[in-house]
């Protein structure tokens, strides 16, 4: 029981990164029709929006410590950050400390800017095009922005710890009655569940409650007509892409203490991501979430030795196994609408 | 009478089976005046680089690239010489290798096999390159391997530690100096039950890949050898980033010792997740739980950070060593480029170094001289004590490093501790040990 309990909460944390990516995904595709298949990047760059503020933060300069000698014997340099320099040790390393959650703020401003770009620069000149170009172009798109960010932060993994407050691990399993150790969860991965729940409920909210929203809604279900009423619906579409683009900038923020960024991390997600869209239903927002944690959680599931002694490889494959039942039995996913790339 | 008919369709067919048949044979065939495949006629020879430039093994390609060029410019006489000061070795005089001014051409393996065989094939067609050298990754190491013994040229791999290298897919034309899963074992199986004792659980998560799998064959076998039981060995998909599902039963399994079979990403990921799971500080039958990364890169330690704290693992050789040859080489690439060369620049150093002894000692470039001068070699002064080219497989036999994560360390160059340098008799295994049987060296190809 246990067991199944860890995988349950292991789910729910993938599947909130699923779901955050793919809720991203579905807003694009949702108003501007256009498959990003430059989304992972996007995720990818939020991640290192944390890696850029952590090094900000620790701008240093440099004394030469005649006690120590570097690795040639010359007297070695010491750093000392500037923020600890200015504030003291304390004040200035606890600011160091909590770089990951400061990077939210400095990732919207970043992600909005990037998503603006994007859509503006690139993107808006196919959105009458086939799929097939969208997916072409923005699929290029993600790996110049991938081999970017490699040319200028290296191919290897950047360690981004989350704040000392989060580190280490919740003991679950005293809380519902289980012997201590049991079920050990990390304090970041459920501050993760939580902020991506917080997200995917401020995302909704806003479509939901807000005029804005409400515009944003009409122009998904009747673009022409929405534009009939002298709206200017493009104009709102162009800002919902820099709002994706935020999305699954904060999810790569948050991300990071997780698993230490690399330039790749984009790509890992995208395929699952997609697939998470087409399973939900291409255009539904409910449905991408909703897809995100059932894959999360069947994907953890399928990793379970006692699964993988019965059906071995089980784990590498449930996703799509899963995709190719869903589609057979309900061709336009869990929640698709009629007409979304149909016809 | 017989009729033909002629159409369209047949001719090209016919043109094209034709064409491979005339290009067939061109392909890796020394011109009729040479003696072997690509022998230097000019002043010059050329070496092929085969490191890689892209994919996520491009900073340690990058490292491997350095390496090279300084070994170059070692031979060629420029730079203080490095290592070729403290080579046992003699034959080396700073003048290129047998007076031909050493010039290299450099290919991108993208750690994938069919690009790295590509890659190397165009160094030997089109550069004219006589030996080719690099790689981060033994799936492309035993891909390039066999392609240089089908063109006729010497491969001298850069960072390989399957066994399968040398053991079942071992050719006469390929060299490894680098370590390999055995020897990981043999070196870090004393020291694991001197740290944790005989009695213990492991469970074992290991990349679904030539490497992972010879990795935990040998740790397996090593640990079992202490007494320690094989709770369960779990294969992780290569591509896999969050391994938090295959952490967590891990928590309940009974086991202490989790054994990392992981390298790269995948092991600065599995490394990270496990102790976010808190597994560094849980303690299971008694004993604080431990976690072993058999395979250990500085490069890649430094994406886990400060995960890597107190974790055991292995190396071929760490800049910290204080003989004169690790203190030469380190001295001359950190002069060059302004931090410490990593084990990968280490290993693809000296191999260039010992390819151009080689040729020096033989007089010739012939592939089948190279194989000569190399087989049962012994050498002094390149860092890791002395050492022997077994003549038998092409691996070389010398001291293994045991490393540890640095609780306190004073540089970001600073992250592993030498546990112990265990010495090159413990971790010698016969050559037709099981772990290494099914291939066969065969004879070496000059290519012509």
């Amino acid at each position: 029981m246990d067991a199944i309990i860890l995988q349950i909460l292991n789910g729910l944390d993938k599947g909130s990164a699923y779901a955050l990516i793919a809720l991203g995904l579905t807003l694009i595709f949702g108003t501007l029709g256009v498959v990003n298949f430059a989304h992972g990047a996007l995720f990818m760059i939020g991640a290192f929006c944390a890696v850029t503020l952590s090094r900000i933060l620790n701008f240093s300069f440099e004394t030469i410590d005649p006690g120590k000698t570097d690795f040639l014997g010359n007297p070695a340099t010491v750093e000392t950050a500037y923020l600890e320099h200015w504030f003291g040790p304390e004040v200035g390393g606890a600011i160091i400390d909590w770089s990951v959650p400061l990077a939210i703020l400095f990732s919207i401003p970043v992600m909005l800017v990037v998503g603006f770009v994007m859509e503006r620069g690139l993107i808006k000149h196919f959105y009458k095009r086939e799929h097939a170009d969208q997916i072409l172009v923005t699929f290029g798109l993600a790996i110049v922005l991938q081999e970017i960010i490699k040319y200028f932060y290296g191919a290897n993994p950047i360690p981004t710890p989350a704040p000392d407050a989060f580190r280490g691990s919740l003991d679950f399993g005293v809380l519902l009655g289980f012997d201590p150790n049991a079920i050990i969860y990390p304090y970041w991965r459920l501050v993760y569940f939580l902020f991506a729940a917080v997200i995917i409920g401020a995302v909704f909210a806003f479509l939901r409650f807000t005029t804005f929203g409400m515009v944003v809604r009409a122009g998904m279900a009747d673009r022409e007509t929405v534009g009939l009423l002298g709206i200017n619906i493009d104009k709102r579409f162009t800002i919902m892409f820099g709002i994706a683009a935020a999305v699954a900038g904060m999810a790569g923020v948050m991300y990071a203490p997780i698993n230490s960024p690399n330039y790749h991390m984009g790509m890992d997600f995208l395929v699952l991501s997609f697939v998470v869209v087409v399973v939900g239903g291409m255009g539904s927002l409910p449905g991408a979430v909703l897809a995100g944690f059932l894959l999360g959680i069947l994907e953890s599931f399928a990793s379970m030795n006692e699964v993988k002694s019965i059906l071995p490889g089980i784990d590498q494959i449930i996703i799509y196994l899963v995709a190719i039942i869903i589609l057979l039995t309900r061709p336009r996913g869990l929640m698709g609408r009629k007409g979304v790339m149909e016809g | 009478m017989s009729k033909t008919t002629l159409t369209r369709r047949g001719v090209l067919k016919s043109g094209a089976i034709a064409g491979a048949g005339v290009a067939l044979p061109t392909i890796f065939t020394a011109s009729s005046a040479a003696a072997y495949m690509n022998e230097p006629t000019g002043s010059s020879v050329t070496l092929g680089f085969n490191v890689p430039q892209t994919g996520p093994y491009a900073d340690e390609g990058a490292d491997e690239l350095r390496a090279y060029e300084l070994a170059v410019e070692h031979l060629n006489g420029g730079g203080d010489g490095g290592m070729m000061n403290t080579f046992s070795s003699k034959a080396l005089k700073g003048n290129g290798i047998l007076g031909k001014k050493v010039e290299y051409v450099t290919g991108d393996t993208q750690t994938k096999s069919d690009a790295a065989r590509a890659s190397a094939r165009s160094m030997i067609e089109k550069d004219d390159a006589v030996m080719i050298t690099g790689g981060s990754s033994s799936g492309v190491a035993i891909a390039v391997q066999g392609l240089c013994q089908e063109a006729g040229v010497i491969f001298m791999a850069g960072l390989t530690h399957s066994n399968d290298t040398t053991g079942k897919d071992k050719k006469a034309n390929g060299f490894r100096h680098f370590f390999n899963a055995y020897m990981s074992g043999a070196a870090l199986a004393p020291v694991l039950e001197q740290l944790y004792g005989s009695d213990r659980k492991a469970y074992h998560l290991t990349a679904d890949y030539t490497w992972g799998w010879t990795q935990e064959e040998s740790i397996v076998a090593a640990t079992e050898a202490l007494g320690w039981e094989t709770v369960n060995t779990v294969l992780t998909p290569l591509a896999a980033t969050d391994f938090s599902s295959y952490i967590a039963p891990v928590l309940n399994s009974g086991a202490d010792v989790l054994v990392l079979n992981h390298y790269g990403g995948n092991m600065v990921n599995s490394l990270t997740n496990a102790v976010q799971f808190g597994l560094k500080e849980k303690t299971v039958n008694g004993k604080n739980f431990e976690i072993v990364v058999p395979l250990y890169s500085r490069l890649m330690a430094r994406g886990a950070g400060e995960n890597v704290k107190g974790i055991l693992g292995s190396t071929n050789w760490h800049w910290s060593l204080q003989d004169e040859g690790s203190k030469a080489f380190v001295r001359s690439f950190g002069e060059k480029y302004g931090f410490p060369p990593s084990q990968a620049a280490h290993t693809c150093y000296v191999q260039t170094l010992l390819y151009a002894d080689a040729a020096e000692r033989a007089g010739t470039f012939n592939p089948c001289g190279i194989v000569e001068a190399l087989e049962g070699f012994e050498f002094d002064g390149m860092g890791n004590g002395p050492t022997l080219y077994r003549g038998e497989d092409h691996q070389c036999f010398k001291d293994v490093l045991v490393v540890r994560g640095k609780e306190n360390p004073e540089s970001e160059f600073d992250l592993l501790e030498v546990v112990e340098v265990t010495p090159a008799a413990q971790v010698t295994y016969p050559a037709d040990h099981p772990m290494f049987d099914g291939g066969e060296l065969g004879e070496c190809n000059p290519g012509s």
